[in-house]
């Protein structure tokens, strides 16, 4: 591929997509062209001879759960600090966001976060209960549940903790995508509209809040407003086709689209309607953010709009100078992803990336653009506004707002370094 | 004939077209109707109502001391918890070593060796002291949750709350008198969803 075929839309190599297509019709034409062998003893010769051993051989049969190829073998979860002895409380399994291309999380590698170990649930036994400031307290069984009139959404979940390193390290922590990024995953969720349930026990006038409740050992509970839970809430009971995970929350899961993590209640079991939030011990602690201002911040819901280069990122290596396609994912907690603008010299010059259809709201979006590396250093950085038009921050306007503890709800701008040998590291910028 | 059995086929497409219309406007409207749930009763909420709120509603009867307190404490916690509270591996339950001095000459330091959630305590960050008995009671210890008695919640509330020097050493703690102990982060505590203050979500009980 020549450079000179190339229009470029801004520095550091960013190319227009339209031109790469053009170019790149060209490159294949040329390339197709190839010498034919001479034909020798064409009587005894056996078309196995050219072609490879599982060309040559009868394939194994199916099995009766379909696993990953056996060269994928590394696409695994990775337990977020390992060296955190098992009495530390909490568990959080990222996702490798690097190694996996669309916006579909399989569900095998979706990030898990658990405050009181998986439990395994037996669903005859798990039933929903309802009940509060309401006319009629309800309990479904499992097997009545199942029988609703169902909704199918592709949402994200992420966790209010995804990306403490950049929150909290005063030095670039050199991790990968996975290590700095993987608490969010987005799955095809199905499952009731929580409104339905909820409007069938005849909701009491001075119903404000709904204290969420799980099934698991800590009985993890969270102050969640009536409001959202009449909006848009699921109670999911399938993600991408299959049952829930015992990870995600067997036999199901409460699903609030665009909130942090810790409020879509796995192992749902209890709603109870009340007035006013009971300051649950979630509500209190961990998931609170300390501001600059001397204040404790809670109940702050929304994960912001954020996004980061999937490909290349950190811990990679660009093996060489020449073409590569940035792609990378956004989301935002309000609403659809509106623009992703992508810089490849430090944050000079940005130019829009190309983004992936669907678009869906509070839902993973894919966005890419063509790269050539000239094999210079530089930094990758993208951006991404929402249509709210709220745009993601730099490191140091977001460090602004918050003291320094403070590690939820980090969205700021990641930016990627490339040094002259393709090494690609986490840097702040 | 033909014109009656066009006729009554037409009567027959309306009459669809009608029902058709009245299951898609309740599909509309959301009106729908399953009702497959079955009547909850007043023992069954009562075995599972859990949830303590700040005004007190929903605590217990019984009581527990900081001295009994200590000595659970010393047995079911300080093994996660540390000694003073402050050790971990898990989160803190008193003080705050999470906002550093910039004059300190190893913050850099002190910063990567903790843990995140270690910076942070129940202390110094719980708008309510009810939370604490809230969630002793349902998920502590981590190894074994809902093992401890009432009394014995009270207890373990009653030891944290000294070693944050909210109560004294001879404290006694109760439904009573729990939610009245003030926290440090009550006046600091605000909620992003709808700019309220932990003040004003606390509804006096009736």
């Amino acid at each position: 591929m020549k450079r000179s075929q190339m229009e470029y839309v801004a520095g550091g190599g960013l190319i227009d997509r339209r031109s790469l297509l053009v170019g790149g019709i060209a490159f294949l034409a040329a390339s197709s062209i190839k010498p034919v062998a001479a034909s020798v003893n064409e009587g005894v010769k056996r078309i196995g001879d050219d072609f490879p051993v599982w060309s040559r051989t009868l394939g194994r049969q199916g099995t009766t759960y379909g696993q990953p190829s056996i060269h994928e073998k590394h696409l695994k979860l990775k337990l977020q600090l390992p060296s955190a002895p098992e009495n530390s409380g909490t568990t959080g399994w990222l996702t490798p966001l690097e190694k996996l291309h669309g916006i579909i999380t399989p569900n095998g590698l979706h990030f898990g976060s658990h405050h009181f170990g998986i439990p395994d649930i037996d669903p005859d036994k798990h039933e929903l209960l309802i009940h509060g400031l309401v006319e009629k307290p309800l309990k479904f069984t499992m097997e009545r549940l199942l029988r609703y009139p169902m909704i199918s959404k592709i949402r994200f979940i992420e966790c209010a903790g995804n990306t403490a390193f950049n929150a909290l390290s005063p030095l670039s922590h050199d991790g990968s995508c996975q290590d700095l990024h993987g608490l969010i995953s987005c799955s095809e969720w199905v499952g009731i509209q929580a409104s339905l349930l909820l409007n069938e026990t005849g909701l009491g006038k001075k119903a404000k809040w709904v204290i969420v409740e799980g099934a698991d050992g800590g009985s993890h509970s969270r102050s969640i407003p009536l409001s959202k839970l009449l909006d848009d809430a699921i109670i999911a009971f399938y993600q991408n086709g299959e049952r829930l995970r015992a990870e995600q929350g067997y036999p199901m899961r409460l699903l609030l689209p665009g909130w942090e993590g810790n409020t879509s209640i796995k192992y749902v079991h209890r709603l109870e309607v009340v007035d006013a939030p009971a300051y649950t011990g979630h509500d209190s602690g961990v998931y609170t953010q300390h501001l600059s201002n001397g204040q404790i911040e809670g109940f702050s819901f929304y994960m912001d709009v954020k996004s980061v280069i999937t490909h290349p990122s950190g811990k990679q290596i660009l093996e060489e100078q020449g073409f590569y396609e940035i792609t990378g994912l956004a989301w935002s907690g309000y609403g659809k992803i509106s623009k992703v603008e992508v810089s490849a010299d430090d944050g000079k010059t940005w130019a829009p990336a190309q983004l992936h259809g669907p678009i869906i709201e509070k839902a993973l979006t894919r966005f890419s653009i063509p790269w050539h590396w000239d094999g210079k250093s530089t930094v990758l950085l993208s951006r991404a506004t929402d249509a709210h038009g709220r745009m993601q921050p730099g490191r140091k306007e977001w460090k602004q707002r918050y003291a320094s503890p403070t590690f939820n709800h980090y969205n700021a701008i990641q930016s990627w370094d490339i040094s002259s040998n393709g090494e690609v590291e986490n840097v702040y910028v | 004939m033909a014109k009656l059995k066009m006729f009554m086929y037409k009567v027959f497409k309306w009459g669809l077209s009608v029902i058709g219309l009245t299951v898609s406007i309740t599909g509309i409207t959301g009106e729908v109707s399953v009702n497959l749930g079955s009547p909850l009763t007043e023992s069954e909420i009562s075995r599972v109502s859990i949830t303590i709120f700040p005004n007190g509603h929903n605590l217990p009867k019984g009581q527990g001391s900081v001295k009994e307190g200590e000595k659970l404490y010393v047995e079911l916690c300080s093994a996660c918890h540390g000694e003073s509270g402050t050790e971990g591996p898990s989160n803190r339950l008193t003080g705050s070593i999470g906002l550093f001095s910039f004059m300190d000459p190893l913050r850099i330091m002190r910063i990567q060796e903790v843990n995140g959630l270690l910076v942070m305590s129940t202390g110094q960050q719980w708008p309510y002291a009810t939370s604490i008995f809230d969630f002793v009671r349902r998920a502590m210890p981590h190894y074994k949750p809902k093992s401890l008695t009432n009394n014995e919640t009270y207890s373990l509330t009653a030891y944290i709350l000294y070693l944050n020097d909210l109560v004294n050493k001879d404290a006694v703690i109760d439904r009573k008198n729990l939610p009245g102990v003030e926290m440090p982060a009550f006046k600091r505590y605000v909620r992003a969803w709808k700019n309220k203050s932990a003040a004003d979500d606390f509804i006096p009980r009736p």
